[in-house]
Protein backbone atom coordinates (compact mmCIF):
# COMPACT_ATOMS: atom_id res chain seq x y z
CA UNK A 1 0.00 0.00 0.00
CA UNK A 2 1.21 3.53 -0.52
CA UNK A 3 2.43 6.03 2.21
CA UNK A 4 -0.19 8.14 1.71
CA UNK A 5 -3.04 5.32 2.22
CA UNK A 6 -1.49 4.37 5.58
CA UNK A 7 -1.35 7.85 6.72
CA UNK A 8 -5.33 8.31 6.19
CA UNK A 9 -5.75 4.89 7.63
CA UNK A 10 -6.90 3.24 3.80
CA UNK A 11 -9.91 3.07 3.06
CA UNK A 12 -10.57 -0.17 2.82
CA UNK A 13 -14.05 -0.04 0.69
CA UNK A 14 -15.28 -3.31 -0.78
CA UNK A 15 -14.79 -1.97 -4.04
CA UNK A 16 -11.28 -1.15 -3.41
CA UNK A 17 -10.46 -4.10 -1.77
CA UNK A 18 -6.74 -4.69 -0.79
CA UNK A 19 -5.26 -7.55 -3.26
CA UNK A 20 -4.60 -10.66 -1.29
CA UNK A 21 -5.67 -14.39 -1.82
CA UNK A 22 -9.14 -15.24 -3.10
CA UNK A 23 -10.23 -11.43 -3.29
CA UNK A 24 -11.36 -9.83 -6.48
CA UNK A 25 -10.27 -6.18 -6.86
CA UNK A 26 -8.86 -3.77 -9.37
CA UNK A 27 -6.79 -2.31 -6.64
CA UNK A 28 -3.84 -4.30 -7.92
CA UNK A 29 -0.84 -2.20 -9.54
CA UNK A 30 -1.58 1.51 -10.48
CA UNK A 31 -2.24 1.29 -14.03
CA UNK A 32 -5.14 -1.37 -13.30
CA UNK A 33 -5.92 1.28 -10.27
CA UNK A 34 -5.80 4.64 -12.59
CA UNK A 35 -8.10 2.57 -15.23
CA UNK A 36 -10.85 1.48 -12.64
CA UNK A 37 -10.92 4.96 -11.35
CA UNK A 38 -11.50 6.59 -14.49
CA UNK A 39 -14.17 4.01 -15.62
CA UNK A 40 -15.49 4.54 -12.09
CA UNK A 41 -15.61 8.65 -12.82
CA UNK A 42 -17.54 8.30 -16.01
CA UNK A 43 -20.04 6.08 -14.54
CA UNK A 44 -20.71 8.02 -11.72
CA UNK A 45 -21.06 10.85 -14.13
CA UNK A 46 -23.98 9.66 -15.94
CA UNK A 47 -25.71 9.15 -12.90
CA UNK A 48 -24.39 12.22 -10.89
CA UNK A 49 -25.90 14.51 -13.86
CA UNK A 50 -29.68 13.56 -13.05
CA UNK A 51 -28.70 15.43 -9.59
CA UNK A 52 -26.51 18.60 -11.32
CA UNK A 53 -23.29 16.78 -9.72
CA UNK A 54 -19.96 15.99 -11.06
CA UNK A 55 -17.21 14.06 -9.74
CA UNK A 56 -13.77 14.33 -11.11
CA UNK A 57 -10.70 12.65 -10.29
CA UNK A 58 -7.79 13.94 -7.67
CA UNK A 59 -4.45 13.26 -8.13
CA UNK A 60 -5.49 9.81 -8.42
CA UNK A 61 -6.23 9.76 -4.45
CA UNK A 62 -9.26 10.77 -3.49
CA UNK A 63 -12.29 12.21 -6.31
CA UNK A 64 -13.68 16.36 -6.29
CA UNK A 65 -18.11 16.25 -6.33
CA UNK A 66 -18.90 19.61 -7.40
CA UNK A 67 -22.41 21.36 -8.07
CA UNK A 68 -23.10 23.15 -11.56
CA UNK A 69 -22.18 26.34 -9.36
CA UNK A 70 -18.77 24.75 -8.74
CA UNK A 71 -19.43 24.50 -4.74
CA UNK A 72 -17.35 21.41 -4.36
CA UNK A 73 -16.43 18.42 -1.30
CA UNK A 74 -13.61 15.83 -1.91
CA UNK A 75 -14.51 12.26 -1.09
CA UNK A 76 -12.05 9.16 -0.15
CA UNK A 77 -13.65 6.39 -1.93
CA UNK A 78 -17.68 5.00 -2.98
CA UNK A 79 -18.72 4.76 0.78
CA UNK A 80 -18.32 8.57 0.86
CA UNK A 81 -19.83 9.68 -2.74
CA UNK A 82 -23.43 9.09 -2.14
CA UNK A 83 -24.23 10.56 1.36
CA UNK A 84 -21.97 13.72 -0.06
CA UNK A 85 -23.71 13.53 -3.18
CA UNK A 86 -27.08 13.88 -1.31
CA UNK A 87 -25.81 16.78 0.53
CA UNK A 88 -24.82 18.77 -2.20
CA UNK A 89 -27.47 18.13 -4.01
CA UNK A 90 -30.12 18.69 -0.97
CA UNK A 91 -31.73 15.75 -2.07
CA UNK A 92 -31.98 11.69 -1.79
CA UNK A 93 -30.09 9.71 -4.51
CA UNK A 94 -32.28 6.99 -4.85
CA UNK A 95 -31.93 4.63 -7.28
CA UNK A 96 -34.82 2.69 -6.87
CA UNK A 97 -36.48 6.34 -7.97
CA UNK A 98 -38.79 5.62 -10.84
CA UNK A 99 -37.83 8.62 -12.41
CA UNK A 100 -34.15 8.36 -11.97
CA UNK A 101 -34.27 4.39 -13.81
CA UNK A 102 -36.20 5.70 -16.55
CA UNK A 103 -34.07 8.89 -16.71
CA UNK A 104 -30.96 6.36 -17.18
CA UNK A 105 -32.90 3.49 -19.62
CA UNK A 106 -33.48 6.80 -21.88
CA UNK A 107 -29.93 7.89 -21.70
CA UNK A 108 -28.87 4.78 -23.16
CA UNK A 109 -31.70 3.14 -24.45
CA UNK B 1 2.54 -18.38 14.89
CA UNK B 2 3.04 -19.93 11.70
CA UNK B 3 -0.28 -21.46 11.88
CA UNK B 4 -1.85 -18.47 13.12
CA UNK B 5 -4.40 -17.40 9.64
CA UNK B 6 -3.49 -14.32 8.36
CA UNK B 7 -7.05 -13.69 8.50
CA UNK B 8 -9.14 -14.86 11.68
CA UNK B 9 -12.29 -15.88 11.10
CA UNK B 10 -15.02 -14.25 13.77
CA UNK B 11 -17.93 -16.19 14.08
CA UNK B 12 -20.63 -14.01 15.78
CA UNK B 13 -23.23 -16.40 17.83
CA UNK B 14 -26.87 -14.09 18.10
CA UNK B 15 -30.53 -14.64 19.11
CA UNK B 16 -32.93 -13.32 20.90
CA UNK B 17 -33.17 -12.97 25.30
CA UNK B 18 -33.54 -16.77 26.59
CA UNK B 19 -33.24 -18.06 22.64
CA UNK B 20 -30.44 -20.66 24.43
CA UNK B 21 -27.24 -18.99 22.76
CA UNK B 22 -24.96 -19.47 26.06
CA UNK B 23 -26.26 -23.22 26.26
CA UNK B 24 -25.62 -23.50 22.29
CA UNK B 25 -21.81 -22.01 23.26
CA UNK B 26 -21.67 -24.37 26.19
CA UNK B 27 -22.06 -27.46 24.08
CA UNK B 28 -19.91 -26.12 21.44
CA UNK B 29 -17.30 -25.41 24.09
CA UNK B 30 -17.07 -28.94 24.60
CA UNK B 31 -16.49 -30.09 20.90
CA UNK B 32 -12.88 -30.82 20.59
CA UNK B 33 -13.08 -29.04 17.35
CA UNK B 34 -13.07 -25.90 19.53
CA UNK B 35 -9.79 -26.65 21.10
CA UNK B 36 -8.25 -23.41 19.08
CA UNK B 37 -10.81 -20.69 19.36
CA UNK B 38 -11.31 -18.04 21.68
CA UNK B 39 -14.48 -16.65 22.71
CA UNK B 40 -15.35 -13.58 23.66
CA UNK B 41 -18.71 -12.99 25.76
CA UNK B 42 -20.52 -10.68 27.44
CA UNK B 43 -21.73 -10.35 30.08
CA UNK B 44 -26.00 -8.90 30.34
CA UNK B 45 -28.41 -8.66 33.04
CA UNK B 46 -28.09 -10.63 35.95
CA UNK B 47 -24.24 -10.17 37.07
CA UNK B 48 -21.45 -13.27 35.77
CA UNK B 49 -24.70 -15.35 34.58
CA UNK B 50 -23.38 -16.12 31.27
CA UNK B 51 -19.86 -16.66 32.89
CA UNK B 52 -20.90 -19.10 35.67
CA UNK B 53 -22.85 -20.91 32.89
CA UNK B 54 -19.38 -21.26 30.98
CA UNK B 55 -16.24 -24.08 32.30
CA UNK B 56 -13.97 -23.08 30.09
CA UNK B 57 -12.62 -19.48 31.04
CA UNK B 58 -9.13 -19.05 30.65
CA UNK B 59 -6.48 -16.10 29.54
CA UNK B 60 -8.11 -16.18 26.27
CA UNK B 61 -11.86 -15.02 27.53
CA UNK B 62 -12.54 -12.04 28.07
CA UNK B 63 -15.78 -10.55 29.85
CA UNK B 64 -16.70 -7.52 28.78
CA UNK B 65 -18.43 -5.26 32.27
CA UNK B 66 -20.20 -3.11 30.17
CA UNK B 67 -23.66 -4.76 30.09
CA UNK B 68 -25.54 -3.54 27.56
CA UNK B 69 -23.68 -4.23 24.05
CA UNK B 70 -25.52 -2.83 21.45
CA UNK B 71 -24.62 0.40 23.21
CA UNK B 72 -21.38 0.71 23.25
CA UNK B 73 -19.93 -2.20 20.69
CA UNK B 74 -18.04 -0.59 18.09
CA UNK B 75 -15.49 0.75 21.09
CA UNK B 76 -15.37 -1.89 23.54
CA UNK B 77 -15.92 -5.25 21.05
CA UNK B 78 -12.62 -3.91 18.80
CA UNK B 79 -10.30 -3.30 21.79
CA UNK B 80 -11.51 -6.59 23.01
CA UNK B 81 -10.39 -8.48 19.31
CA UNK B 82 -7.30 -5.55 19.45
CA UNK B 83 -5.91 -6.72 23.14
CA UNK B 84 -6.50 -10.57 22.48
CA UNK B 85 -4.68 -10.13 18.89
CA UNK B 86 -2.10 -8.03 20.81
CA UNK B 87 -1.79 -11.19 23.54
CA UNK B 88 -1.81 -13.70 21.10
CA UNK B 89 0.92 -11.72 19.21
CA UNK B 90 3.12 -11.67 22.33
CA UNK B 91 2.80 -14.79 22.66
CA UNK B 92 0.49 -14.61 26.12
CA UNK B 93 -2.17 -16.71 25.13
CA UNK B 94 -2.40 -19.76 22.64
CA UNK B 95 -2.66 -18.80 19.28
CA UNK B 96 -6.28 -19.08 18.40
CA UNK B 97 -7.59 -19.65 15.02
CA UNK B 98 -10.53 -18.55 15.33
CA UNK B 99 -12.60 -16.09 17.13
CA UNK B 100 -16.57 -15.96 18.26
CA UNK B 101 -18.15 -13.56 19.75
CA UNK B 102 -20.94 -13.83 21.73
CA UNK B 103 -24.34 -10.64 21.27
CA UNK B 104 -26.56 -10.10 23.63
CA UNK B 105 -29.78 -10.93 22.86
CA UNK B 106 -31.01 -6.99 22.23
CA UNK B 107 -28.26 -6.26 19.72
CA UNK B 108 -28.83 -5.93 16.43
CA UNK B 109 -26.22 -7.27 14.68
CA UNK B 110 -25.07 -4.99 12.18
CA UNK B 111 -22.85 -2.72 14.39
CA UNK B 112 -20.98 -6.02 16.02
CA UNK B 113 -19.93 -6.87 12.13
CA UNK B 114 -19.19 -3.21 10.88
CA UNK B 115 -16.84 -3.40 14.33
CA UNK B 116 -14.07 -5.59 12.25
CA UNK B 117 -14.22 -4.35 9.23
CA UNK B 118 -14.59 -0.21 10.66
CA UNK B 119 -11.31 -1.04 12.82
CA UNK B 120 -7.77 -0.25 11.28
CA UNK B 121 -6.11 -2.91 12.83
CA UNK B 122 -8.42 -5.10 12.79
CA UNK B 123 -9.30 -5.51 9.15
CA UNK B 124 -6.19 -6.32 8.41
CA UNK B 125 -5.92 -9.62 11.08
CA UNK B 126 -9.52 -10.77 11.28
CA UNK B 127 -12.91 -11.65 8.92
CA UNK B 128 -16.00 -12.33 9.80
CA UNK B 129 -17.28 -15.85 9.48
CA UNK B 130 -20.40 -17.57 9.98
CA UNK B 131 -23.18 -15.81 11.91
CA UNK B 132 -24.71 -18.46 13.89
CA UNK B 133 -28.18 -17.05 15.01
CA UNK B 134 -30.64 -19.34 17.95
CA UNK B 135 -34.04 -19.14 17.78
CA UNK B 136 -36.17 -20.46 20.63
CA UNK B 137 -39.00 -22.36 19.51
CA UNK B 138 -41.47 -21.44 22.26
CA UNK B 139 -41.61 -17.76 22.00
CA UNK B 140 -39.56 -17.01 18.63
CA UNK B 141 -42.63 -16.79 16.85
CA UNK B 142 -43.52 -13.95 19.33
CA UNK B 143 -40.26 -12.54 19.23
CA UNK B 144 -40.05 -12.18 15.04
CA UNK B 145 -43.65 -10.38 15.51
CA UNK B 146 -42.33 -7.65 18.19
CA UNK B 147 -39.39 -7.23 17.96
CA UNK B 148 -37.81 -6.02 14.56
CA UNK B 149 -34.08 -7.23 15.69
CA UNK B 150 -34.89 -10.75 16.11
CA UNK B 151 -36.17 -10.91 12.51
CA UNK B 152 -32.99 -9.08 11.37
CA UNK B 153 -31.04 -11.30 13.42
CA UNK B 154 -32.56 -14.54 12.22
CA UNK B 155 -32.12 -12.96 7.80
CA UNK B 156 -28.54 -12.47 8.22
CA UNK B 157 -28.15 -15.73 9.63
CA UNK B 158 -25.50 -18.25 7.88
CA UNK B 159 -26.73 -20.81 10.29
CA UNK B 160 -29.85 -21.29 12.19
CA UNK B 161 -30.09 -22.79 15.61
CA UNK B 162 -33.54 -24.06 16.42
CA UNK B 163 -34.23 -24.35 20.20
CA UNK B 164 -36.42 -26.13 22.42
CA UNK B 165 -38.36 -27.51 19.77
CA UNK B 166 -38.89 -30.34 22.69
CA UNK B 167 -40.84 -27.93 24.36
CA UNK B 168 -43.17 -27.64 21.71
CA UNK B 169 -45.27 -29.77 19.00
CA UNK B 170 -43.96 -31.17 15.84
CA UNK B 171 -46.54 -28.96 14.11
CA UNK B 172 -45.46 -25.54 15.92
CA UNK B 173 -42.06 -26.09 15.46
CA UNK B 174 -42.48 -26.66 11.50
CA UNK B 175 -44.55 -23.62 11.31
CA UNK B 176 -41.56 -22.06 12.84
CA UNK B 177 -39.25 -23.23 10.83
CA UNK B 178 -41.29 -22.41 7.79
CA UNK B 179 -41.72 -18.57 8.65
CA UNK B 180 -37.88 -18.87 9.22
CA UNK B 181 -37.78 -19.92 5.77
CA UNK B 182 -39.28 -17.31 4.26
CA UNK B 183 -37.09 -14.82 6.37
CA UNK B 184 -33.62 -16.66 5.26
CA UNK B 185 -34.45 -19.56 2.98
CA UNK B 186 -30.92 -20.49 2.76
CA UNK B 187 -29.10 -21.07 6.13
CA UNK B 188 -29.14 -24.71 7.04
CA UNK B 189 -31.09 -25.34 10.01
CA UNK B 190 -30.20 -27.30 13.27
CA UNK B 191 -32.85 -28.54 15.87
CA UNK B 192 -30.35 -28.47 18.97
CA UNK B 193 -32.52 -30.58 21.35
CA UNK B 194 -32.58 -33.47 18.32
CA UNK B 195 -29.68 -33.35 16.76
CA UNK B 196 -26.08 -32.75 17.78
CA UNK B 197 -23.89 -29.69 17.48
CA UNK B 198 -20.71 -29.18 15.34
CA UNK B 199 -18.84 -26.60 16.16
CA UNK B 200 -17.16 -27.23 12.54
CA UNK B 201 -20.72 -27.31 11.05
CA UNK B 202 -21.59 -24.08 12.57
CA UNK B 203 -18.71 -22.11 12.50
CA UNK B 204 -16.41 -23.38 9.73
CA UNK B 205 -17.46 -23.63 5.86
CA UNK B 206 -17.84 -20.38 5.02
CA UNK B 207 -17.61 -18.27 1.70
CA UNK B 208 -13.90 -17.09 2.68
CA UNK B 209 -13.08 -20.97 3.31
CA UNK B 210 -11.11 -21.73 0.27
CA UNK B 211 -12.25 -25.17 0.67
CA UNK B 212 -15.28 -24.42 1.23
CA UNK B 213 -16.50 -21.73 -1.25
CA UNK B 214 -18.14 -23.47 -3.78
CA UNK B 215 -20.34 -25.39 -1.57
CA UNK B 216 -20.99 -22.61 0.50
CA UNK B 217 -21.95 -20.37 -2.97
CA UNK B 218 -24.32 -23.31 -4.07
CA UNK B 219 -26.16 -23.12 -0.85
CA UNK B 220 -27.49 -19.80 -1.47
CA UNK B 221 -29.13 -20.53 -4.49
CA UNK B 222 -31.72 -22.45 -3.17
CA UNK B 223 -34.58 -20.10 -3.28
CA UNK B 224 -36.26 -19.77 -6.57
CA UNK B 225 -36.25 -17.25 -9.24
CA UNK B 226 -39.22 -15.88 -9.28
CA UNK B 227 -40.76 -17.17 -5.90
CA UNK B 228 -41.21 -13.40 -4.98
CA UNK B 229 -43.71 -11.03 -4.59
CA UNK B 230 -45.37 -8.75 -2.07
CA UNK B 231 -43.30 -5.29 -1.20
CA UNK B 232 -44.25 -5.60 2.26
CA UNK B 233 -42.48 -7.29 5.19
CA UNK B 234 -39.18 -9.29 5.08
CA UNK B 235 -38.43 -11.32 2.10
CA UNK B 236 -36.21 -13.41 0.17
CA UNK B 237 -35.81 -12.90 -3.57
CA UNK B 238 -33.11 -14.27 -6.43
CA UNK B 239 -32.09 -11.91 -9.33
CA UNK B 240 -30.62 -13.33 -12.22
CA UNK B 241 -28.95 -11.61 -15.49
CA UNK B 242 -27.57 -13.57 -18.94
CA UNK B 243 -25.47 -10.96 -19.66
CA UNK B 244 -22.05 -10.42 -18.00
CA UNK B 245 -21.81 -7.92 -15.46
CA UNK B 246 -19.81 -4.13 -15.53
CA UNK B 247 -17.77 -4.29 -11.97
CA UNK B 248 -17.73 -0.49 -12.06
CA UNK B 249 -21.38 0.10 -13.07
CA UNK B 250 -22.19 -2.69 -10.18
CA UNK B 251 -20.06 -1.00 -7.36
CA UNK B 252 -21.59 2.08 -8.35
CA UNK B 253 -25.31 1.04 -8.10
CA UNK B 254 -24.62 -0.88 -4.36
CA UNK B 255 -23.06 1.33 -2.84
CA UNK B 256 -25.72 3.89 -4.38
CA UNK B 257 -28.57 1.54 -2.75
CA UNK B 258 -26.64 0.52 0.32
CA UNK B 259 -26.34 4.66 1.24
CA UNK B 260 -30.01 5.10 0.43
CA UNK B 261 -31.19 1.77 1.50
CA UNK B 262 -29.06 -0.17 3.62
CA UNK B 263 -31.23 -0.17 6.35
CA UNK B 264 -33.83 -2.29 4.97
CA UNK B 265 -31.21 -4.56 2.59
CA UNK B 266 -30.95 -6.99 5.63
CA UNK B 267 -28.68 -9.36 3.34
CA UNK B 268 -27.30 -9.20 -0.69
CA UNK B 269 -25.16 -12.17 -1.83
CA UNK B 270 -24.69 -13.93 -4.62
CA UNK B 271 -22.46 -14.75 -7.46
CA UNK B 272 -21.80 -12.50 -10.47
CA UNK B 273 -20.24 -12.78 -14.33
CA UNK B 274 -17.63 -9.87 -14.27
CA UNK B 275 -17.18 -8.90 -17.71
CA UNK B 276 -13.14 -9.87 -18.22
CA UNK B 277 -12.75 -12.62 -15.50
CA UNK B 278 -13.52 -16.10 -16.11
CA UNK B 279 -14.30 -17.06 -12.63
CA UNK B 280 -17.33 -15.81 -10.72
CA UNK B 281 -16.69 -13.03 -8.02
CA UNK B 282 -18.75 -13.68 -5.01
CA UNK B 283 -20.34 -10.39 -3.43
CA UNK B 284 -21.80 -10.77 0.29
CA UNK B 285 -23.01 -8.30 2.50
CA UNK B 286 -25.23 -7.20 4.76
CA UNK B 287 -26.74 -3.95 5.26
CA UNK B 288 -24.37 -1.30 4.97
CA UNK B 289 -21.83 -3.59 5.05
CA UNK B 290 -20.13 -5.76 1.93
CA UNK B 291 -17.60 -8.00 2.48
CA UNK B 292 -14.75 -8.05 0.49
CA UNK B 293 -15.48 -9.48 -3.03
CA UNK B 294 -14.52 -13.22 -3.08
CA UNK B 295 -12.77 -14.09 -6.51
CA UNK B 296 -13.99 -17.96 -6.91
CA UNK B 297 -11.65 -20.76 -8.09
CA UNK B 298 -14.83 -22.14 -10.32
CA UNK B 299 -18.50 -21.95 -11.11
CA UNK B 300 -20.32 -23.50 -8.08
CA UNK B 301 -22.61 -25.03 -10.87
CA UNK B 302 -23.43 -25.22 -14.24
CA UNK B 303 -25.12 -21.96 -14.09
CA UNK B 304 -23.48 -19.54 -15.80
CA UNK B 305 -25.38 -16.66 -14.90
CA UNK B 306 -24.94 -13.84 -12.30
CA UNK B 307 -27.84 -14.49 -9.41
CA UNK B 308 -27.96 -12.47 -6.44
CA UNK B 309 -29.79 -13.53 -3.56
CA UNK B 310 -31.47 -10.27 -1.62
CA UNK B 311 -33.14 -10.46 1.48
CA UNK B 312 -35.12 -7.29 2.00
CA UNK B 313 -37.71 -5.51 4.97
CA UNK B 314 -40.20 -3.71 2.77
CA UNK B 315 -38.16 -2.88 -0.39
CA UNK B 316 -40.21 -4.01 -4.07
CA UNK B 317 -38.18 -6.42 -5.48
CA UNK B 318 -39.16 -5.56 -9.08
CA UNK B 319 -37.93 -1.95 -8.35
CA UNK B 320 -34.22 -3.38 -7.59
CA UNK B 321 -34.39 -5.67 -10.22
CA UNK B 322 -35.38 -2.89 -13.19
CA UNK B 323 -32.78 -0.41 -11.07
CA UNK B 324 -30.09 -2.78 -11.44
CA UNK B 325 -31.00 -3.04 -14.62
CA UNK B 326 -30.80 0.16 -15.91
CA UNK B 327 -27.79 1.16 -13.90
CA UNK B 328 -25.84 -2.51 -16.08
CA UNK B 329 -27.23 -0.73 -19.02
CA UNK B 330 -24.83 0.29 -21.88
Amino acid sequence: MCALCGVLGGDGHWTDAAPRPGVFTRNTDGLARRRERMARVAVANRILKLYGLSLSDWQGASFVLSTATGKSELVDNLAHLWAAAEKLAGRPCDPLDPAVIARLRDDHG
Amino acid sequence: MDDVPAFTPVNLITGFLGSGKTTLLQRLLDDPAMADTAVLINEFGEVGLDHHLLDRIDDTMVLLPSGCLCCTIRGELSAAIRDLHGRRERGEVPPFRRLAVESTGLADPFPILSTVQADPVLRHHFRWGNIVTTIDAVNGGSQLDRRPESVKQAAVADRLVLTKSDLVTGAQAEALVARLRTINPSAPLVRAAEEPIRADALLAHDLFAASARAEAARRWFTVEEGAQAHGAGVQAFVLALDETVDWTRFGLWLTMLLNRHGEKVLRVKGMLNVEGSDAPVAIHGVQYLVHPPVHMAAWPDDERRSRLVFIVDGLEPAAIEGSLRAFLRR
